[in-house]
């Protein structure tokens, strides 16, 4: 019996939502046609690039870190908000929900902290035709300097006061962003809610230097010979969004409903912020690298893997791993895993071997073609033994076997050998292989029953 | 260098050849060299690095590449191969380090070592910076090395480094043996060969050219200097016995390679028959074939399976338009002023401009009866170069019975170290 096909429809503190991918508050959604053609190419709504009084900008404004080759795997900038007039905003604003009243529209905005200005700012976009209200108290560059932005986000008192004015007036829902740049984000989390708000967005971006120039001396971004702190973002920061995003949904007094921003880039990354009980999801710098397009493959993926899973909607699984992340003083002490090397996918390269013996626990050996294990023979006996070999170059007629010519299958002697006895599960030589499923971590029963570190205390000192 | 020409002045320069015998594999720029180097895994103890003779840190200079970090790379490179630069691009890797690369069995691309190599070699010849290493303070030992081929350099450089005095003794006009005057123009010119030996050079290494070493030189020489290095090679090429080899038309492959890369031979008739089926002739058909050659044919008396090429070098000649025919004999040769035709088994004949045996080497007789030989090799303990004889080194060809330039590299490498060693131990009082 087939299962009913998967939806992405959802909806989010009320709005009602297409696909849960959003493109966050950026360059992507700064102006009126550029978020028709996101509609057009699958995105189901779009927060539009922060609305307030125009600003002036600096060029240069973007710098990346790139990765081994990769361009962009992180991403900062010291854009500020809209340099356009809010009249023109909140125009095309009005014409883009005329022509796509299902696609979600969400007013971005920061204005000066005055209460009448809210006041103002809130009622021309939801006259607008917004569908919500997204507070910027996240920029961490230039704005912040005026007393806007992260600046209003880094104080709880701020945060929890602006969202009360904001929500005077609101008519639609009204989402708080948040800073990263804070010790403790369930502080801010906390007063937004206080504040009556409807929903929470995180991460806004955090406190960056990129590179510094080594034939300049400058930095990045340049601006005639200077630069400044920015926001960074992209793929680099998607585990710190994810775990702010915990603290967030795991704490009574914070827990709204989130939109989850940061290093998204894919439907895998998406599922996982849903995992940890994000409602929909903000996307800006894979959108700025690749395009809109990438959306597409969001939505499939995402489905495919619903399908796979029986999950029919994003309720089935929202939140599912939130409670599988804990305190450390919850985890199981007993619990014991060991590397196992399989030798039929294992092509030699020994990198399982240098990090064992480098960055863990010495318990990964080259010993399979001695006559007994050896735990003694360190690496640099094994490097020292291989300059002293005498290598030539084989010549098909003469030699029947030469280092060059037997590349099909992994010499014994370069599979390592894991001393299972002294092995501690740390995961390393897993994460080092490059071969998918060649080191798998294994579970090793030990008939000791689960004890966490905070029952181990108790039973030691009892209260 | 100082009292000497360059030696790059001295390379003959045809744009014709150099036209036809462009680069088979052309060089990264940098833009594909960076992503290439970080493809690599950085394996410990590499395979690469066994499989190479001279045991080039492969994964250390690679990760130089990915890091911009070029002039170490470079250094790194030629730390292990003094001639990095060459063997980046005359080395068979598909058998060497390529080969032993563990992406065959992981997405199957092995990493393009030799293009990085000579990446991070071509930058530093760019970069007109010296050769990243000083001779040490003179021992006041000194070394005469007999032949200026691979061996012999390599050797030499590994003495300049440990203060020990090198004087290179060459029949030819130029330095490099094979290595400038053997490998096919369109993986190593000439003047690359040259290139680097002048940067070598820099060690203070001392050469004197157009000398052939007789015994009594030799005598002389071993009177003269504390050890002696053989680096001779092969001596003359093979005949097949047969009547009609004397006429002209008639040549050798050694011969006919180093004709068009001095310059000497700028074309070659229509009709080109090599016979025989190593690696140097299959460079033979293939130049003949680039220099202006219609009809070439390799004959080999057995199958492909007993072919001592190598499987790339047989495809490049097939690639190449040269036609192979198997199981084949010659039995005569004729023609009236110059060659006309063979007559092989089978039986039928075949016409011919241009006759190229490629049928090995015999080994140098003269100056090495005062060493052991084996099959006319010279006999050496491996890890040293030393021979019967103790003062005696030696490496390379007249060694190995020909082997590659990275071989002889290696076999002169350890010499020089070898030899530096025992020199030391000799000195220290009893």
């Amino acid at each position: 019996m087939s299962q009913p096909k998967p939806t992405l429809a959802t909806t989010f503190c009320g709005i009602p939502c297409l696909n849960p991918f959003w493109l966050a508050s950026a360059p992507p959604t700064n102006c009126g046609e550029q978020i028709m053609r996101a509609f057009d190419a699958g995105w189901g709504g779009a927060v539009w690039k922060t609305i307030g009084e125009p600003i002036t900008n600096v060029s240069s404004r973007y710098s990346s870190i790139d990765w081994e080759g990769r361009r962009m795997m992180g991403f900062n900038n010291i854009e500020l908000i809209s340099d356009r007039p809010i009249e023109v905003n909140l125009q095309e604003m009005a014409e883009v929900k005329r022509r796509y009243p299902q696609h979600v529209v969400i007013a971005s905005l920061m204005v000066e902290s005055k209460r009448d200005v809210w006041h103002d700012i809130v009622q021309r976009a939801e006259d607008a035709g917004a569908d919500g209200l997204e507070l910027n108290f996240g920029c961490p560059h230039g704005m912040s300097e005026r007393g806007m932005g992260s600046a209003v986000g880094q104080v709880p008192e701020y945060c929890q006061q602006i969202t009360g004015w904001v929500k005077e007036k609101a008519r639609t829902p009204v989402i708080v962003k948040l800073t990263p740049n804070i010790s403790d984000i369930r502080m801010p989390a906390r007063a937004a809610k206080r504040g009556g708000a409807d929903a929470l967005s995180a991460i806004n971006t955090i406190n960056s230097i990129t590179s510094i120039d080594l034939d300049t001396l400058q930095p990045n971004p340049n601006v005639d010979g200077k630069s400044s702190h920015g926001g960074y973002c992209g793929p680099a920061v998607k585990p710190i969004a994810l775990n702010l995003v915990h603290e967030v949904l795991s704490d009574p007094q914070a827990a709204l409903p989130v939109s989850g921003i940061g290093g998204i880039a894919n439907w895998k990354d998406a599922a996982e912020f849903i995992l940890l009980g994000c409602g929909t999801v903000q996307v800006c710098t894979a959108a700025m690298h690749y395009g809109y397009r990438i959306v597409e493959d969001m939505q499939d993926g995402l489905l495919a893997w619903m399908a796979d899973k029986g999950f029919a909607t994003l309720d089935d699984f929202r939140g599912r791993s939130l409670p599988t992340v804990t305190h450390w003083n919850q985890l199981n002490l007993n619990y014991q895993i060991v590397a196992r090397i399989h030798e039929d996918l294992c092509i030699g390269c020994q990198l399982c071997y240098t990090a064992c013996w480098d960055g863990a626990h010495q318990c990964i050996h080259l010993d399979r073609t001695s006559p007994a294990p050896d735990i003694t023979r360190t690496p640099a006996m094994v490097e020292a033994e291989a300059a002293r070999r005498i290598s030539t170059t084989p010549i098909p007629k003469l030699d029947s076997t030469g280092l060059g010519r037997t590349n099909a299958v992994t010499p014994l002697e370069r599979i390592p050998r894991v001393d299972e006895h002294h092995c501690v599960g740390c995961n390393l030589c897993s994460l080092v292989c490059p071969v998918e499923g060649c080191i798998t971590m294994e579970r090793v029963e030990n008939g000791l029953p689960p004890q966490t570190w905070a029952e181990r205390t108790t039973q030691l000192c009892p209260p | 260098m100082s009292g000497q020409t360059s030696f790059v002045q001295q390379a003959p320069v045809h744009p014709e050849t150099s036209a036809r015998f462009a680069d088979l594999h052309p060089p990264f720029d940098r833009q594909a060299a960076i992503p290439e180097a970080n493809r690599c895994l950085y394996c410990f103890d590499a395979p690469c690095t066994t499989a190479c003779p001279t045991h080039i840190d492969v994964p250390r200079f690679i990760k130089k590449i990915a890091s911009g970090n070029l002039a170490g790379s470079a250094r790194t490179i030629l730390d292990a191969n003094i001639l990095g630069a060459s063997c980046a691009r005359a080395c068979p890797v598909e058998v060497l380090c390529e080969g032993a690369c563990v992406l065959h069995r992981y997405n199957k691309q092995p990493i393009q070592i030799a293009r990085l190599q000579r990446f991070a070699m071509d930058s530093l010849h760019a970069s007109g910076a010296p050769l990243p290493f000083t001779p040490a303070a003179d021992t006041g030992l000194s070394v005469a090395l007999v032949g200026a081929g691979p061996a012999s350099l390599a050797c030499a450089a590994e003495l300049r480094r440990r203060g020990l005095r090198a004087t290179i003794y060459d029949a030819h006009a130029l330095p490099g043996g094979l290595n400038t005057y053997g490998v096919a123009e369109y993986k190593l010119p000439l003047v690359e060969s040259l290139r680097e030996i002048e940067m070598l050079s820099q060690l203070g290494v001392e050469f004197h050219f157009d000398t052939l070493v007789d015994a009594r030189q030799l005598a002389e020489l071993e009177h003269d200097h504390d050890a002696i290095f053989l680096g001779i090679g092969l001596g003359a090429a093979h005949q097949l016995g047969i009547p009609g080899e004397e006429l002209p038309g008639v040549t050798n492959a050694l011969d006919l390679i180093a004709g068009y890369k001095s310059g000497e031979c700028t074309h070659v008739p229509p009709r080109v028959v090599v016979i025989g089926a190593g690696n140097t002739a299959i460079d033979a058909a293939i130049a003949a074939v680039r220099l202006g050659a219609s009809d070439v044919h390799i004959i080999y008396r057995r199958g492909p399976e007993q072919m001592s090429a190598f499987s790339f070098e047989y495809e490049h000649a097939r690639l190449e338009g040269v036609k192979f025919l198997w199981n084949t004999q010659l039995t005569r040769i004729f023609g009236g002023e110059a060659v006309q035709g063979v007559e092989l088994t089978g039986p039928t004949t075949l016409p011919v401009d241009l006759l190229v045996l490629a049928i090995g080497q015999a080994a140098q007789t003269g100056v090495c009866d005062k060493v052991q030989r084996e099959h006319g090799r010279i006999v050496i303990d491996r890890a040293t170069g030393q021979t019967s004889n103790p003062k005696y080194f030696s490496g390379g060809d007249c060694t190995n019975g020909g082997r590659e330039v990275v071989d002889a590299v290696a076999d002169g490498k350890r010499a020089g170290i070898g030899i530096a060693a025992w020199l030391e131990a000799a000195r220290v009082p009893a």
